[in-house]
């Protein structure tokens, strides 16, 4: 835990973390929506085309899935994170079509300590998945739980 | 045949149930949420969780596969109208969602669904949205997951 780079402690308000690129293939799409969401926009491009997503589309359970993919190269792997209990709102603003490139930014709203676990805290997240057109796919607030560095310290 | 009765507003549909395995929890983590307490055994006993779970994206994308089931299954049923059988589009998004408890490989969930109502869709003429309430169960009858979702539908 002490050798992760982002703890608690790092999570100030307004800290951004930008998130590492990940383009998005129709192979990968199709797969994912094989196994969880089979509707014929998300396996198809022709079907894609004439449903209102205008394309091979990924499953928003999908491009959320790879949110938390991006998430987790950008910052989550090197920091203290003890999972998330929730996601306050998600919004699939555009849909994220095959070939698409996904950028993005997780930036901290608020935090606070656990009061049952004091060497926990819950940082409150605004983030958003922008598309290569520069439109956002992903609009959502969400809280995750970070293990502190120090517990003993007064922050 | 009303819409209402059709979507069954009001009624909590059990969609199925699921035993996560192991394998499948550390597949899908490898993939897209390859944190310890989902990846790796030992890793996890020493987490906040306790044991090896799926990651919560894992539980959502599960609950979208047993509604597509249900939803085929119901396309299967009569629709006496008024006006052509409703069809469903893509999501605008959720909310509310919680991942009340971890979802430990061997849980078994039941995944359900609820329609709270629907409304037209001012910017698309012929589209209304359904908002519905999803959750999950496990074995020990605890709410694991629940949301509140919503869908876009093609109905006179």
């Amino acid at each position: 835990m002490a050798s992760k780079r982002w703890a608690y402690e790092d999570m100030e308000e307004g800290r951004v973390f930008e998130l590492s690129a990940r383009t998005v293939t129709a192979e990968e799409i199709i797969a994912f929506a094989k196994e969880f969401d089979p509707q014929p926009m998300h396996l198809d491009e022709e079907a894609g085309r004439k449903s209102l997503l205008g394309g091979l589309a990924a499953s928003g359970w999908h491009t959320s899935s790879v949110f938390m993919r991006m998430m987790y190269d950008s910052f989550i792997a090197d920091s203290t994170s003890e999972g998330s209990p929730g996601i306050t709102e998600m919004r699939w603003r555009t849909p994220v079509l095959a070939g698409d490139t996904l950028t993005g930014s997780s930036t901290v709203l608020s935090r606070r300590r656990l009061k049952s676990r004091p060497h926990i805290g819950l940082v409150t997240f605004r983030h958003e998945v922008r598309n290569q057109r520069g439109e956002n796919v992903i609009e959502c607030e969400n809280p995750i739980l970070f293990g502190l560095r120090d517990p003993g310290a007064a922050i | 045949m009303s819409l209402d009765t059709y979507l069954k507003i009001g009624e909590t549909v059990t969609l199925g149930s699921h035993t996560f395995t192991a394998e499948e929890i550390k597949r899908f983590a490898a993939k897209y949420d390859p944190q310890p307490f989902h990846l790796d055994e030992e890793a996890a006993r020493g987490s906040i969780f306790g044991g090896l779970c799926a990651s919560g994206w894992h539980t959502c994308s599960m609950w979208m596969r047993y509604n597509m089931k249900n939803l085929e299954h119901s396309r299967d049923e009569a629709w006496e109208g008024p006006g052509p059988r409703p069809e469903f589009g893509p999501s605008p998004g959720f909310s509310n969602l919680k991942w009340l408890k971890p979802v430990y490989a061997g849980d078994t969930i039941t995944f359900t669904r609820t329609a709270v109502g629907h409304r037209p869709l001012v910017s698309r003429p012929g589209w209304r949205i359904l908002s519905l309430k999803a959750a999950g169960f496990n074995g020990r009858d605890e709410a694991v997951l629940e949301f509140d979702s919503a869908v876009l539908l093609k109905a006179g």
